[in-house]
């Protein structure tokens, strides 16, 4: 394994595995912005889409595609963590919602994974439309390591040039 | 288009809750339905490859059901409700026990307080057999919210 310093992160093509590889994420328009292994973290973008909203009347986006925009984010931070790309399924995840998005702008999801053991890696993220300071939504997660599906994981692998 | 709180009236009226969950796109846009059972809501998720989050296993993805399991803790608080007071999530704890098969998902919810402010929901997920979830959730809402203003 490299060192973080010279460790680089082929972003576009990490960009790739993630949209075409999870067909949920592709569904939804999720797209990596930006990633990076020292700290290990990535950033996602949800674009806003009246589609994913809790009520016709509303179009306010609804709870459950923040989770699913904070899960696929949590998870890609864990790929940069391990930097071998391992796979991986969210054991549990704990949401905050501390206030509704706006409707009509894209939310952004910043994840960083902060610590992994040989079985479990710990994410914490924040979701916001463009000040991580004024946050939608805090998240907090638990991956299983080395999960089924070894192949699973083979565009990511390709992404990071292993 | 009628607004949420005519939605909810009228569903309480006939008892019918599907035409509440399809007033609402994102819950369209997973494929989840409801139906009552015995007095009881029980929701389903329909497979569609677009949920799918790991396609070698495959599984579906961790927050299609994680959506699935809020939207039921919602609708549950909607139909058990004396008030149309639309409850706002404050905390979603979401516990995956399985991996979820590309198939159909059901849930079922379960308040277990309804406080003045403040209620707690219980979720839980599953496919082929309801004693065997393949993800439960712990559901904090506030139900001293504002009422929906006129849409």
């Amino acid at each position: 394994m490299s060192s973080a310093d010279d460790f680089v992160v082929d972003l576009e093509a990490l960009r790739l595995a993630f949209r075409d590889f999870v067909p949920h994420n592709q569904a939804l328009g999720l797209t990596l912005l930006d990633a990076g292994v020292s700290p290990a973290f990535a950033t996602m973008k949800l674009p806003y889409d009246a589609r994913f909203a809790g009520h016709d009347a509303t179009g306010v986006l609804h709870g459950g595609v923040i989770t699913t925009l904070l899960d696929a984010t949590c998870g890609a931070s864990v790929f940069l963590k391990l930097r071998t790309p391992t796979p991986i399924a969210t054991l549990d995840l704990r949401l905050d919602y501390l206030k509704p998005a706006t409707v009509g702008r894209d939310v952004i999801a910043r994840a960083e994974c902060f610590k992994a053991t040989h079985n479990v890696a710990f994410v914490r993220a924040l979701a916001y439309h463009d000040d991580a300071n004024d946050p939608i939504a805090a998240a907090a997660g638990t991956f299983m390591l080395s999960t089924p599906g070894v192949a699973a994981t083979q565009r990511a692998k390709e992404a990071l040039g292993r | 288009m009628s607004t949420l709180l005519e939605q909810l009236e009228a569903a309480h009226e006939s008892g019918d809750f599907s035409a509440l969950v399809a007033a609402v796109p994102y819950a369209r846009f997973l494929g989840v339905t409801l139906e009552t059972r015995g007095g009881e809501l029980v929701g389903r998720m329909r497979y569609g490859d677009h949920l799918v989050g790991n396609p070698t296993v495959p599984a579906l993805h961790g927050g299609s059901l994680g959506a699935l399991l809020e939207l039921a803790a919602q609708f549950e608080l909607l139909y058990r409700a004396d008030s149309v007071l639309v409850p706002k999530t404050i905390t979603l704890t979401i516990d995956y026990l399985r991996s979820a098969k590309p198939v159909d998902t059901w849930v079922r919810a379960k308040v277990v307080r309804h406080g003045r402010r403040v209620a707690t929901v219980h979720a839980a997920a599953w496919q082929d057999d309801e004693a065997r979830p393949a993800a439960t959730a712990n559901v904090t809402m506030l139900v001293k919210a504002e009422p929906v203003s006129p849409g």
